[in-house]
């Protein structure tokens, strides 16, 4: 690059280890305080930061690995440090990334050059520019977005030291602790009280610099009135070499501001991808999920959102498509805790090729939330025999005067709808991906066009058999 | 027929190990008019979705063959990219599918149309206004949350952008009101304005076919045709109905299973008793077909 952004060149040094094999020489014994240490060194961090990873990692060590949900066998937890370890696997030319994630690349149209980025070789494409336009205009309106790990530095310190992992603490789940102790990069976004941002803010390059995006954390603030859309990640450029993604997403929605969160997550399928994401929304905020998983061998993703002031909302818009070796968990926790909260949660699976999808939701009605209203949708779609797909709506609801609504429904594709198609000259093929296309609409149309687009490339390819 | 567009010679399918068509002789001429009327559950829709390739059915004997090209085998899209097209007598919903974007993949599945761009669009506009076709449905999805009346109209605007050679119309006229029924007769005078296409009409009521010069009448029961003539079959069924016609598929199914016997030179007595039986216990009912495969594995 030749006009690299600072935040990138933070991230691309986050691994840089080079100088301190010494540690890595214990990796076999597992994670270590030591390795911890060189990490917060090397980051020049603040004293609280190391004193938050050292209390991370030694929750890490008394948490177990969850034993409810898909496999994670495959990861190896007694060497963990493998995969906090700099990135020396990592392709370091075109030629040697995989032909598949090529061919997707290839076929998603991403540019040469822009593919050659993503790959880690780091060349100057049209994004940065783009990048910077929008920092720029951000900027002049107060906004602030940047990398979290240079953000410690300045003058938003104080306010990440109040925010940061209090949302996910380390105590709430091994991954949590795993994070805390090794976490990498990431943005924070910062919308003062009243500003509405006209354009979305995208995390499509920073996360994809090389070496991030494995143990990132994304800290959003949005204050009191003030209205954003921030979109992670994308497709293609969610590839990363290693195979366990431990990130973790904090958004803090003021009274009555906006807050949508977009993603569309398509990990390399040898990807364990352990994601922990959480809203706080005051009274008459509103959180918007769309969500969009793919990629990964394993996933458990559950975006929660706490409800915590009077008439906050969330809606929660999500579609998972395993293919074949995948077994993706993925679903939503909502808790509403103030009267007048609502939500709407509505999800679609599909499974292929004997692939599992498993909807998974968790609503939470406290005595408090008198009044409250919840609605949870989720349909499946399950492509041929082998498939699977499951459906774990749990709801716990303590309040009175509640209108809780649940629909389910679990389906294959209708053999009518394919003649019906295929009877006016539209191959077998095509017939099929625009019946799937059709059941992902609910959530592509959510999306900005660009990623809608590029939802629909993915279920193509994957109705091709072309990804994995 | 010499030079029919659609033949159709010895069809025998099933569905689930049962057979429902019955050794079908059926031809449409080219610019012909055909009507296949029937009672309830004869099979009529049944021929159709065969005739059109629905993979829900198994042919299990006899020959489809379509502008000269035998078609038995082919995939329903390539039938459709042959020139043949089902009106479907429930068309079938299909949730996210916007009609703008799916119209537009199907006249891109047929290029020699050569409707693309300006051309494509005036055309649309062209046929919508012939049907009185509310601009907004284009952005609904297809045919979900439609009447039955505006779902038929759906169907009608995919015959006119496609002008097949052979439109099947598998009860378009029923259950429409009287504006409904108007809109499909005028969609059928002017598919056959633009484009001289052939029609096989199955249908329950005459009233479609009073303005429409019918060349062929055929008439199915349990299966089977058991009757052919011009168009004043159309006019006997209108004062007699079907009743007359149950006897006739007894005595059609015999004629064709002594054919098979003396050929087979083999046990028509068995066939014959066989048949005499089922006659006996119910005369258009299934036992017939029982006959015919008892028959069948006599032989």
């Amino acid at each position: 690059m030749s006009a690299p952004s600072s935040v990138a060149e933070v991230d691309r040094s986050l691994y840089d280890f080079k100088k301190s094999e010494e540690g890595f020489e214990r990796l076999a014994e597992g994670l270590t305080p030591d390795i911890v240490r060189e990490i917060s060194a090397r980051k020049d961090e603040p004293a609280w930061m190391l004193e938050h990873r050292l209390r991370s990692l030694e929750i890490y060590h008394q948490l177990r690995v969850p034993d409810w949900g898909p496999s994670i066998d495959g990861l190896d937890m007694d060497h963990i440090a493998t995969y906090v370890k700099p990135n020396t696997s990592q392709k370091s030319d075109w030629e040697s990334v995989p032909e598949d994630i090529k061919d997707t690349f290839e076929r998603l149209g991403i540019p040469q050059a822009e593919r050659s980025y993503l790959a880690g070789v780091g060349a100057q494409y049209d994004s940065e520019l783009v990048y910077h336009n929008m920092q720029e205009s951000a900027l002049a309106q107060g906004v602030v977005y940047s990398g979290i790990e240079e953000a410690l530095h300045g003058d938003y310190a104080e306010l990440i030291r109040e925010h940061f992992m209090k949302l996910v603490p380390p105590t709430d789940h091994k991954f949590a602790a795993l994070h805390g102790a090794v976490w990498s990069g990431g943005s924070f976004v910062y919308v003062p009280a009243g500003v509405h941002m006209d354009y979305p803010l995208q995390s499509y390059f920073r996360l994809n610099a090389k070496g991030a995006g494995q143990f990132e954390h994304t800290l959003i603030i949005v204050e009191e009135g003030a209205d954003l859309h921030f979109i992670e990640g994308c497709s293609a450029p969610k590839y990363n070499v290693a195979n366990l993604h431990a990130g973790c997403v904090e958004l803090f929605v003021g009274k009555g501001a906006h807050l949508r969160y977009s993603t569309i997550e398509n990990w390399s399928k040898n990807m364990y991808n352990l994601n922990t994401k959480r809203a706080k929304v005051e009274d008459g905020g509103q959180i918007e999920w769309v969500s969009g998983s793919f990629g990964s061998h394993v996933s458990y993703l559950y975006p929660m959102s706490v409800l915590s002031g009077r008439g906050a909302s969330c809606e929660f818009t999500g579609i998972t498509f395993a293919g074949a070796g995948q077994d993706l968990d993925t679903g939503c926790r909502v808790v509403l805790a103030a009267p007048d909260t609502s939500c709407a949660v509505s999800t679609k699976s599909l499974s292929k090729g004997g692939g599992v999808s498993t909807f998974r939701s968790g609503i939470t009605v406290t005595e408090q939330a008198e009044g409250a209203n919840v609605s949870v949708s989720c349909q499946s779609l399950m492509l041929d025999d082998i498939s699977r797909s499951d459906t774990i709506p749990a709801m716990d609801v303590r309040a009175e005067h509640v209108n809780v609504g649940h629909e389910a429904s679990i389906g294959r594709i209708g053999d009518d709808m394919l003649f019906y198609l295929m009877s006016r000259g539209i191959s077998e093929q095509e017939a099929s991906t625009m019946v799937v296309n059709g059941f992902a609409n609910p959530v592509s149309k959510e999306l900005p066009l660009e990623y809608a687009v590029e939802m629909n490339n993915l279920i193509k390819l994957e109705m091709e058999g072309a990804i994995g | 027929m010499e030079n029919a567009l659609l033949s159709i010679r010895q069809l025998n399918a099933s569905a689930d190990e049962k057979r429902i068509l019955h050794d079908i002789d059926l031809d449409v001429a080219r610019g012909g008019i055909d009507v296949l009327m029937g009672p309830n559950g004869a099979g009529k829709s049944t021929l159709g979705q065969v005739i059109m390739g629905d993979p829900a059915y198994t042919v299990t004997g006899g020959s489809v063959v379509f502008d000269g090209q035998d078609v038995t085998a082919l995939s329903s899209e390539k039938r459709s990219r042959a020139g043949m097209f089902l009106s479907f007598q429930t068309p079938v919903e299909v949730p996210g599918v916007p009609l703008t974007s799916f119209l537009k993949a199907i006249v891109a599945q047929h290029p020699e149309l050569g409707l693309r761009g300006k051309r494509y669009k005036a055309r649309l506009a062209e046929v919508m206004e012939a049907l009185d076709f509310d601009e907004s449905y284009l952005n609904r999805e297809l045919n979900v949350g439609f009447s039955g009346g505006e779902k038929k109209k759906i169907e009608m605007l995919q015959l006119l952008l496609l002008e097949p050679k052979l439109a099947i119309l598998d009860e378009t006229d029923s259950g429409l009101d009287v504006d409904a029924l108007n809109v499909v007769s005028r969609a059928i005078a002017a598919y056959r304005e633009s484009c001289a296409g052939s029609l096989l009409i199955i249908t329950h009521n005459t009233r479609i076919l009073e303005h429409l010069p019918v060349d062929r009448t055929h008439v199915m029961v349990a299966g089977r045709i058991v009757a052919e003539d011009d168009a004043t079959l159309v006019d006997r069924i209108n004062a007699e109905g079907f009743e007359g016609f149950a006897d006739v598929a007894g005595e059609n199914a015999e004629t064709m299973l002594s054919g098979w016997d003396s050929a087979a030179n083999a046990t028509s007595d068995v066939a014959a008793a066989s048949m005499a039986g089922a006659e006996a216990a119910s005369p258009a009912g299934t036992p017939v077909s029982d006959a015919v495969a008892l028959a069948g594995s006599a032989r």
